[in-house]
């Protein structure tokens, strides 16, 4: 224990700032998540209205489209790794990279070769430190993605996957992403983007909504051409904005926890200091006891 | 009371981030890669893809405005009509004379790819929502 007073002061100081930072990051944070879930609502209908629409397609017309097929031999799958672009997240970045980790090892396994596309500079930093090479990346919104970043991601990939596997494409594409469960539990999670599984909505449609017969205009096969890119743009946006919302609530949580830790320090360190305080006083008070009892003693001798 | 209520379409404007409008219409006419299409209660099920990015729909109270919705689709079923864009917008929202502008920049940076091809529709339908609007 330093019984320095000064040195405890000065301590007790900067972990009080400490924690004065923690807390307004942890508020920031909070108002953030709100945020973030109204915008995960507000692109709730985009989402809605495409899933139904490319169901509606896929079940009344018989049009294979290359970007639902599978192909025979998978040789080289992408993974799209959604992860932040800031710490003090906990371990928000760690455990999607770590589920990124576990994704490639069984792809491996499988005979496939893993291209990486990675979002999100901490997933970057992973990668370049360990000097992988990485297909394409992009950062700088992690916790606000916008829907024109989700598009361009999904340009990209789809031209990947429409790209011979002889060529550098790929064929099949993975995300890996953190999925808003709840405040308190986000999941990091994969998902298959391509090929398409269509059927596999957010939310199933209630058994007495039956999709009409529609009228295609131009044509089935060209509605589908159309559809199809727009829906992996949404399913890639809507995974951003989980991810978004589950970097938000880790570093609110996280946060949450440095405030507490500050003020046990802080606590801790208010003992400290008014022990050495006492122990100091204390010890004052004995010398000049002492001093005063020589003196007397030494009085009462030369009487 | 009955017929009066089937007598509407319900109408949603959806751009990938928001709702833009929603509500009651009597008519909504969209061009779609066929031509145009109006589309008034009672229309069977359809599924068009959107080209010249504007949608003109009358409410119910008679007000008439003009959307643009470039590369958009549109759905409708049960006397729902749902106009889907990423970049939906209401025409009196939009600048016209900024509108213009973006579309010469748009126009004089060419439309060899295809990310500059787009900026030139995205550009054209703003202006022609906002022309109609005006």
């Amino acid at each position: 224990m330093p019984a320095n007073l000064r040195e405890l002061r000065d301590r007790k100081a900067s972990v009080s700032t400490i924690k004065k930072l923690t807390r307004a990051m942890e508020l920031i944070a909070a108002s953030r998540i709100v945020k973030a879930q109204q915008r995960a609502q507000a692109a709730g209908p985009y989402a809605r209205e495409l899933t139904r629409a490319v169901s509606a397609v896929a079940t009344f017309s018989n049009v294979d489209h290359p970007l639902t097929t599978e192909k025979a031999d998978p040789k080289r799958a992408a993974v799209l790794l959604i992860t932040s672009d800031r710490g003090q997240a906990g371990a928000y970045s760690a455990n999607v990279i770590r589920e990124g980790e576990r994704l490639n090892q069984m792809l491996r396994e499988d005979g496939k070769d893993v291209v990486p596309y990675l979002s999100g500079r901490k997933g970057i930093a992973f990668y370049t430190f360990r000097q992988r090479e990485v297909a394409q990346s992009w950062s700088g919104d992690s916790d606000a993605p916008s829907f024109a970043r989700a598009r361009e991601m999904a340009d990209a990939l789809i031209e990947a996957f429409l790209t011979p596997t002889e060529d550098g494409g790929v064929d099949e594409i993975h995300i890996v992403f953190t999925r808003f469960v709840s405040m308190l539990t986000q999941r990091a999670d994969v998902i298959r983007l391509l090929p398409l599984e269509v059927v596999e909505g957010e939310e199933a449609p209630a058994a007495d909504d039956v999709l009409p017969l529609y009228e295609f205009e131009p044509s089935a096969e060209e509605v589908l051409d159309g559809l199809l890119p727009k829906y992996v743009a949404s399913r890639i946006h809507y995974c951003m904005l989980q991810a978004a919302a589950s970097e938000l609530a880790n570093r609110q949580r996280a946060m949450k926890s440095a405030t507490d830790n500050a003020q046990d320090l802080i606590e801790k360190l208010t003992r400290d200091l008014n022990q050495a305080r006492q122990a100091q006083i204390t010890q004052e008070i004995s010398e000049i006891v002492g001093g005063a009892s020589a003196l007397a003693d030494a009085n009462a001798g030369s009487e | 009371m009955a017929d009066e209520s089937a007598k509407h379409l319900e109408v949603a404007l959806v751009a990938a981030e928001r709702t833009v409008w929603q509500g009651q219409a009597r008519i909504v006419i969209a061009r779609t890669t066929d031509g145009d299409v109006g589309i008034l209660p009672g229309h069977a099920p359809l599924l068009g893809l959107l080209q010249g990015g504007t949608v003109q729909v009358r409410t119910v109270d008679d007000e008439y405005f003009v959307a643009a919705a470039p590369d958009g689709f549109i759905s409708v079923a049960n006397d729902r009509v749902s106009i889907l864009a990423e970049n939906a917008e209401m025409g009196h929202d939009i600048d016209l004379e900024e509108a213009r502008r973006e579309l010469e920049e748009a126009l004089a940076t060419g439309s060899e790819t295809d990310a500059d091809a787009d900026e030139v529709r995205l550009a054209e339908a703003r202006v022609r929502a906002a022309e109609k609007t005006a």
